[in-house]
């Protein structure tokens, strides 16, 4: 008897995809990762380009076939599963709508390929195109759309299929930011609305802490984090996550002591403790400290740490620092008081820079 | 309105663009006046002289064609016949810009090639095989299968051979149509439940039929306006072409020859003009969006097999005529005596030589001149802006739509009398080539310079380039591949040429394919062979150094721009 569990919907199981031109060079995009997934999570595969989002999703889809390791939905192994079996409609990132149909047909295919009654298909795509606002567009080709309405459209042809599980590659890549910001709330409310477990791929951050309940960071082919988006943004693992995720700034200390919970480091001459990790260090070590931008601020008044000052950008309720602190430059972050002027400092002028030091986050170099 | 308004004053500019420019002035009207001369001139004297009985206006060539069965039954024979080519050759071509766009079948490297070996062979050439391997005395059907057979010559003979010549006209045309058509449209096909084959019909073919559509027409008045195959293996199959040619040059009836030439002129105008302003604009628009480009399994594996067996066959096919060709030249007597002999060469060099020697220099002579006319004029039409543009383009690319037939009659009647006479000279077939190629480059031309929009130029020059530095360094390189593309179309198309220039030949020019067309009609299929095997080698040899010499590849020069 197959026993349904909820908590291991989509289950990846070291997956691995190396792709050969044919004359011996081989690339490894894919390198043995394992997953699982809960049904009706929002899963976010977070990464820079070119670190196997899509190749993962396309193996998941069936349009790429794994070198190793198995996919498991709902309890089912799918290896040999072909994609137009699997029913887990993709939102593609060129949207992929056919250009030859109209935006009716166009949402209607996947229910007529399902050989669904005429009246049937015309409920559901009238259904689907009021829950994405694309009433009225209905006898229009997608190139007469814009690229909103063409985004909405991909989505209005994937969710009439009444799917389980959805996969997304970069859906609001080509949108620009405004419509980014609207329609990541549209997606996550119909997901949300509809129970729908989600696979969602992107390389923007503020993207996938907005709208996950996992994230997963990929890095080279492999898993670097999995964890719910607080998690991720408060304890990245490693620093390619805490610069990936936080944007990071990281300046260079060495190891004065190790005590039995807390690290003591020392940087331009001061020493201060910081938190243990699972990592090992030793005296003497040249390490790297991660601190996000909101920890760091400017100070009137000598705080011990001293940089220089390359840019400033106003923001409104937030001024920017850009200050070169030792060989690096880091990023400050100073929150407006409203009323209150700004102390302008010039480029090139020696800054107090203050650290909220229990933030620092301990790696290796 | 405003907007009118607007328009005038750019009118007035365009053409104070043109008078502040001498040189462009005095260049545009060269070219105008030259385009008039070569393609419109012998157009008119062919139309005026088709149109007149004894001297006064009269429709009596048309009413006389159309009452007697006898002319009536050349028409229907070749619409039956394109019908039938256009839809074959359009398959075909479609199975190899499917299995080599799409498919994803072993040995592109070989079948590449083969989808347009065709296009650089001697127009009859495939007709001589057919003739060696099928006819009479054929090698198959005489010699392995014993059959008494003359059935080859007629319509048969002539699908098999015009199929075979034509079949890269639509490769050609479908192959960038497939290439274009998005991956994912056909990955998320199959994402949403449609399997390979329902993908196949709802998505790829119907995004593909314009192109599909254009194909069919293209071959169809490729096949109208074949001159060289049906007059060899058409027997008893009367069409269009060849009896205008019979009743102009053998039976000397002008009046009647110029009509049946303008009757070709019909179709092959129309399409020109479906072509030029339909189907442009019925191309899908591409939608906005970054795709992968990555295909999945589009096709199953039993399909793969089907496409590889199938473009093997084909191919093989046609490796079957050149070999047969090649053989052919070596063989005492086809069928009689299968003995080697080195004597159709002597032969084909005594008889051949001096034309061979002629045309290779009427080519290269030609060649150089129609690309840079053809660059010429596509630069002005996309650079410059003047009154009468439209005018320039639209002549440049007429004598596209003119069927050979039609032209050679024109150029007789047109220029065989002073002011203008050339008949007879070099002159009147370098015309020919360079008239009848040039919108070949021109097409290019524009393509190409369409590619570099003007602000790439323009940045050049903000950078402080001159404009000399600009063209050199910018335009040039950049129109390189077009101009060399249409270079070669035009050496190939001018030693492949037949249905013109059989009405313009003279004893002391000759060209190759109307000598290998007089040995074939005396049944010297031996010395016939030597001399197209001579032709495919020049073809070849020049198409090879071109590629040499300019670093372009195949795909660059036989581009898949239609
Ligand atoms: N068909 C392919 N052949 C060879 N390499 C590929 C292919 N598809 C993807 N790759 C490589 O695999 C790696 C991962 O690609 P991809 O999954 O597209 O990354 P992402 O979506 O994260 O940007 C890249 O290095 C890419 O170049
Ligand atoms: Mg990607």
């Amino acid at each position: 008897m197959e026993q349904k569990n909820d908590n291991e919907y989509l289950v990846l199981k070291d997956l691995t995809k190396i792709f050969s031109d044919g004359r011996g060079n081989e690339v490894t995009a894919v390198d043995n990762i394992s997953l699982t997934i809960k049904k009706g999570d929002f899963v976010t595969l977070l990464g820079p380009s070119g670190c196997g989002k899509t190749t993962t999703l396309r193996m998941v889809a069936g349009f790429e076939l794994q070198t190793y390791g198995d996919i498991t939905l709902d309890n089912k192994l799918i290896n040999n599963v072909a994609p137009f079996d699997r029913n887990m409609p993709m939102v593609f990132q060129s949207y992929a709508l056919f250009p030859h149909l109209t935006i009716f047909e166009n949402i209607a295919y996947g229910l007529k390929i399902r050989k669904l009654s005429k009246e049937v298909i015309k409920n559901d795509v009238a259904m689907v195109s009021q829950m994405v606002n694309l009433v009225g567009l209905e006898n229009r080709y997608p190139g007469e759309l814009s690229g909103g309405q063409q985004q909405r459209v991909a989505l209005a042809r994937a969710l009439v299929l009444k799917p389980e599980i959805i996969l997304f590659d970069e859906p609001l890549s080509n949108l620009d930011a405004k419509l980014r910001i609207q329609t990541r709330t549209e997606i996550k409310r119909v997901q949300q609305m509809m129970g729908i477990t989600a696979l969602y791929v992107t390389h923007d951050q503020s993207e996938a802490l907005s709208m996950s309940d996992q994230i997963v960071i990929m890095n080279r082919g492999e898993i670097a984090q999995v964890g719910s988006p607080e998690e991720i943004y408060n304890n990245p693992n490693s620093s390619f996550v805490a610069d990936f995720i936080g944007n990071a700034n990281f300046i260079d200390a060495k190891v004065s002591e190790i005590g039995s919970k807390s690290i003591t480091v020392t940087v331009q001459g001061n020493s201060f403790e910081v938190k243990k990790t699972d990592e090992e260090f030793s005296e003497g070590e040249e390490v790297a400290l991660a601190i996000k931008p909101e920890a760091v601020d400017i100070s009137l008044e000598p705080t011990g740490f001293t940089g220089k000052l390359d840019v400033s950008s106003f923001l409104g309720s937030i001024t920017e620092y850009k200050i070169e602190f030792e060989n690096s430059f880091i990023i400050a972050i100073h929150s407006n008081t409203a009323g209150q002027t700004v102390k302008h400092f010039k480029m090139g002028e020696e800054v107090y820079v203050d650290f909220k030091k229990e933030f620092f986050r301990i790696y290796k170099k | 309105m405003a907007n009118n308004k607007l328009k005038r004053r750019l009118n007035k500019n365009s053409f104070h663009q043109l008078t502040s420019d001498p040189a462009l002035f005095i260049g545009v009207i060269l070219i105008l006046a030259s385009l008039v001369l070569f393609i419109v001139y012998p157009l008119y004297a062919a139309a005026k002289l088709s149109l007149s009985d004894d001297g006064v206006f009269s429709l009596s060539q048309y009413q006389y064609i159309f009452t007697h069965s006898y002319y009536s039954k050349s028409i229907m024979n070749s619409v039956m016949l394109g019908a039938i080519v256009a839809t074959l050759a359009t398959f075909v071509g479609f199975v190899f810009a499917f299995a080599i766009a799409k498919g994803g079948i072993k040995g592109q490297k070989f079948f590449q090639p083969m989808a347009i070996l065709p296009i650089i062979s001697p127009p009859f050439m495939f007709a001589l095989s057919v003739i060696l391997l099928f006819g009479r005395n054929g090698l198959i059907t005489a010699k392995l299968l014993h059959m008494d057979t003359s059935g080859v010559y007629g319509l048969k003979g002539l699908v098999i051979v015009q199929v075979i010549t034509m079949y890269p006209i639509a490769y050609m045309t479908l192959v960038g149509i497939l290439q274009a058509i998005d991956p994912d449209l056909e990955t998320c096909a199959m994402n949403l439940g449609a399997k390979r084959i329902k993908t196949f019909f709802t998505v790829t073919l119907p995004l593909a039929l314009p192109g599909i559509f254009a194909s069919w027409l293209l071959v169809f008045v490729g096949s109208l306006t074949d001159f060289g195959n049906p007059i060899i293996i058409g027997g008893e199959f009367d069409v269009l072409s060849v009896r205008a040619y019979l009743e102009f040059t053998g039976m000397g009836n002008l009046p009647r020859g110029a009509a049946l030439a303008m009757l070709l002129l019909v179709p092959t105008v129309g399409v020109f003009f479906i072509q030029k302003y339909i189907i442009k604009n019925k191309a899908y628009v591409t939608i906005t969006g970054k795709s992968s480009r990555r295909g999945s399994s589009s096709v199953t594996g039993v399909a793969k097999i089907g496409l590889f067996i199938f473009t093997l066959g084909v191919s093989l096919f046609v490796i079957m005529f050149y070999v047969t060709i090649i053989s052919g030249s070596f063989i005492k007597l086809w069928s009689v005596d299968w003995s080697f002999t080195l004597r159709h060469f002597v032969y084909a060099w005594d008889v051949g030589f001096t034309t061979l020697k002629n045309t290779l220099i009427l080519a290269t002579i030609s060649t150089p001149i129609t690309a840079v006319l053809g660059m010429i004029i596509a630069f002005i039409v996309v650079r410059k802006s003047f009154a009468g543009k439209q005018i320039l383009d639209f002549l440049s690319m007429l004598s596209y739509a003119i069927p050979g037939t039609a032209v050679g009659i024109g150029y007789i009647l047109a220029f065989n009398k002073a002011p203008f006479k050339l008949s007879g000279t070099a002159f009147i077939l370098i015309a020919v080539y360079v008239f009848r190629n040039v919108p070949i480059g021109v097409q290019g031309g524009i393509a190409a310079l369409k590619q570099i929009s003007g602000d790439i130029e323009e940045s050049s020059t903000n950078l402080g380039a001159s404009t000399a530095y600009t063209f050199r360094k910018i335009t040039l390189p950049l129109v390189r591949p077009a101009f060399f593309a249409g270079a070669t179309f035009a050496f190939v198309r001018s030693m492949t040429a037949i249905s013109a220039i059989i009405f313009l030949v003279s004893a002391r020019w000759n060209h190759l394919t109307v000598l290998i067309l007089a040995q074939t009609e005396i049944m010297r299929l031996g010395a016939a062979s030597v001399l197209s095997f001579a032709l495919i080698v020049v073809v070849m040899a020049f198409i090879f150094i071109i590629m040499k010499l300019t670093g372009l590849k195949q795909s660059q020069i036989f581009g898949t721009t239609k």
